[in-house]
């Protein structure tokens, strides 16, 4: 197909292209809106401009928005052969690692890759100790993904803040783990809103809910309520809506690297 | 010619452009006829041309379009047409939908469509990603439904809840002790058993989905028209079946496509008619000929689609139940379920026979809402014996008197109308699987992923019942 496009065409789209790519790869992200500012606003018409005009450039718009959600769904793919052999603990442990979250065994310390993405083989012996609590934070965890993750059915606490995929379907499959599960953190997930929120009713043993810090809620204040009703047992932390008017949700100091069991 | 312009063009602009039109006026003069006019303005005319013609720009209509332009083998390969008659849609059942999807049904064909459309709507930024548009908010809420059933209903929900377990849907049976433990504001007096959903139902946006589908669809070069479907222009040809009977096919070669508000019309040549008209398909179909013959012959079959009208009532209630209440469908018909987080709820009941209303308009009947609705709802919600109806609507459902499900795939006679149509208050929920449907049958000739042989028109004429037990 690039054959067809005249030479001087082709090579001006691209030059434009690429050094813009860098500067706005938000675009490109399912993490919905970026807000532009300034300069990434210029460089969002130009490109809008050029994908309007150019069949080649929005081809490639979307050829790249595609290698993008393909990489999540590498990355999120089911390691059913590894739950054969090693058992679903060392095989959770291992999706989360690879992810870059930290996982904790029961009576052993953290497990964390390092920043080259490098972890200790250790867990791989670990085949009948149960996974007490994961971090995965950040991790680019999905839908699918969550196959990995609910294997692990003596998790106790689950951090999920600030993953960029993780969204109300996702929150409708954490049932499985209602019995043993006690907390759990959705901090500043940016496609997580009220509707998502509903499905954790299963979970009666959680202890400790964190939502603060939701974009996609519409009325943060009025929704902790509703999620406090509907879990009574459990201290839900987010919004103070005690505290008088309140435009948005107040800043928690979360300490996230090792979450309380309770 | 080129120099002349220039020298002149270097006297002065203005000179020129009264020079031109002299010269024109010169040569109207001296040629006879008429003078020589630009071609008129045919922009709001469909094209000549197209292969496929779709008529309804519906949910279902779009979601045919959208498979078409997916599984095409070669892109730009089929060039397809969506004629919708009214583009506000007004009265069409998808905006009026409430949205729910569900995979409880017994049919094990519907719990698949279901399924695979939630993994549609699951996958919804991957499946209409346009480049330059901002990604689709559905709305999900994934509250799940729960059905509800009597004593003599327990035994069929049991069955349903296997074939559902089988095919893949998360449902659980809950007893009535653990429905009171569950949702405590339920009062459970004639509930033997409940289906709980827990994964992949719950309630969405419809006009999400029809903005996506729509957007997606137009990048992707779909021809749209908004006008009236008046006529079809068909050729018969006459055959000899094994017996020796005389069968007529016919096929249709052109789709007269009348604009709104005139007489103009555009004959459209196609080579294949999808008939997605919703509550209207009845009388595309009846254009097309199909129920012209002897009654009780395949000629004189009908196509069994009329629209029903349903109404959907919104109310506020401050007591209610909480944020975790799943679309809860009552032994007696009647549902219901929460919307937004001000303790507003919406729901309805589908009337008796007797009391189908008439489908002439979409008028609210609020009196049915006194004395058959709310009298169920307080029953099974004790909170809901004070509340307050805010407001109320009324759609269409395209429901199909034979069996209630829908009618999907060619008609033995008609050789190239294809039907999606007649869900009967599930299409909006079926739609992604259905469109995928037709469209695999059109372009590789049969059902490839989810065979909906059970669905075809034949069953009407073989009087075979594809009955679908649970409807609301």
């Amino acid at each position: 197909m690039w054959d067809l496009v005249l030479g001087d065409r082709r090579i001006n789209s691209l030059r434009l292209v690429a050094p813009m790519w860098n500067g706005t790869r938000g675009i490109h992200r399912l993490g919905g809106a970026v807000v532009p500012e300034g300069n990434q606003k210029k460089e969002r018409t130009i490109l809008q401009f050029l994908t309007n005009h150019f069949y080649d450039v929005e081809a490639l718009r979307g050829y790249l928005l595609q290698r993008e959600m393909s990489k999540v769904h590498m990355k999120n793919r089911s390691f059913t052969w590894l739950e054969e052999q090693h058992g679903p603990y060392s095989a959770g442990a291992f999706f989360i690692l690879k992810q870059g979250g930290a996982v904790k065994f029961r009576d052993k310390e953290w497990i964390r890759p390092d920043k080259y993405g490098h972890f200790s083989p250790e867990f791989w012996n670990f085949r009948e100790v149960p996974i007490e609590a994961v971090d995965a934070s950040d991790c680019e965890i999905n839908y699918e993904g969550l196959d990995n993750l609910l294997l692990l059915k003596e998790l106790q606490s689950l951090s999920l803040q600030r993953c960029p995929h993780v969204d109300d379907w996702c929150l409708s499959r954490l049932y499985p783990l209602a019995d043993s599960l006690q907390e759990l953190s959705l901090a500043g997930c940016p496609h997580v809103s009220e509707r998502g929120l509903a499905c954790l009713h299963h979970l009666q043993n959680l202890r400790r809910l964190d939502i603060s810090d939701l974009p996609a809620v519409s009325n943060p204040g009025l929704t902790q309520i509703l999620v406090e009703e509907m879990l009574p047992n459990c201290k839900v932390v987010g919004v103070d809506w005690a505290e008088g008017l309140k435009l948005g949700p107040e800043e928690q100091p979360q300490d996230t690297a090792s979450p309380v069991l309770a | 010619v080129a120099h002349a312009g220039r020298t002149v063009g270097r006297l002065g602009e203005g000179d020129w452009d009264g020079k031109v039109s002299e010269i024109k006026k010169k040569i109207k003069s001296i040629l006879p006829g008429t003078s020589c006019d630009l071609l008129p303005d045919t922009s709001h005319l469909p094209p000549e041309h197209s292969d496929v013609v779709i008529v309804g720009g519906g949910v279902l209509g779009l979601s045919v379009a959208y498979w078409l332009k997916k599984l095409e083998s070669r892109r730009g390969g089929i060039r397809v047409l969506v004629v919708e008659q009214d583009y506000t849609y007004s009265q069409a059942s998808t905006g009026l939908s409430v949205g729910g999807i569900c995979q409880q049904f017994s049919l094990p064909e519907n719990i698949q469509l279901s399924l695979f459309s939630a993994s549609f709507l699951r996958n919804i930024n991957e499946y209409l990603a346009v480049t330059s548009a901002p990604p689709l908010d559905l709305r999900f809420n994934p509250s799940g439904y729960l059905l509800l059933a009597s004593e003599k209903d327990a035994a069929a929900m049991e069955s349903n809840v296997k074939v559902q377990k089988q095919e893949g849907a998360k449902v659980c049976l809950m007893s009535p002790d653990q429905l009171r433990n569950k949702f405590p504001w339920i009062n459970t007096e004639g509930v033997a058993l409940a289906s709980y959903g827990m994964e992949n139902e719950g309630w969405f946006d419809p006009w999400c989905l029809l903005q996506g589908l729509r957007q997606k669809v137009e990048s992707m070069g779909v021809f749209f028209c908004q006008g009236e479907v008046t006529r079809f222009v068909s050729s018969s040809q006459r055959m000899l079946t094994t017996d020796d009977e005389m069968v007529i096919l016919k096929r249709i070669h052109e789709v007269h496509v009348k604009m709104d508000h005139s007489l103009e019309y555009q004959p459209v040549e196609c080579a294949i008619v999808i008939n997605a008209a919703g509550a209207w398909s009845a009388q595309i179909a009846a254009l097309a000929g199909i129920g012209k013959g002897p009654p009780g012959t395949l000629q004189g079959t009908k196509l069994p689609v009329e629209p029903r009208k349903r109404y959907v009532y919104v109310w506020h209630c401050p007591q209610g139940p909480g944020l975790e209440t799943p679309l809860v469908a009552d032994t007696s018909g009647a549902y219901f379920r929460r919307e937004g987080l001000g303790s507003n709820y919406l729901g309805g009941r589908s009337p008796t026979e007797e009391e189908e209303p008439d489908p002439a308009n979409l008028e609210v009947d609020h009196d049915f809402f006194q004395e058959k609705v709310w009298p169920h709802l307080a029953l099974r919600v004790p909170a809901f014996e004070t509340l307050k109806v805010q407001t109320a609507w009324a759609g269409y459902y395209d429901y199909n008197t034979f069996d209630q499900n829908g009618v999907v795939g060619p008609h033995p006679l008609v050789v190239n109308m294809y039907f999606a149509t007649g869900f009967s208050g599930h299409g909006l929920q079926q739609a992604p699987g259905v469109g995928r449907a037709v469209a695999e049958m059109i372009l590789e000739g049969s059902f490839q992923t989810i065979d909906l042989s059970p669905f075809l028109f034949n069953r009407f004429y073989l009087g075979e019942k594809t009955q679908e037990n649970n409807i609301m």
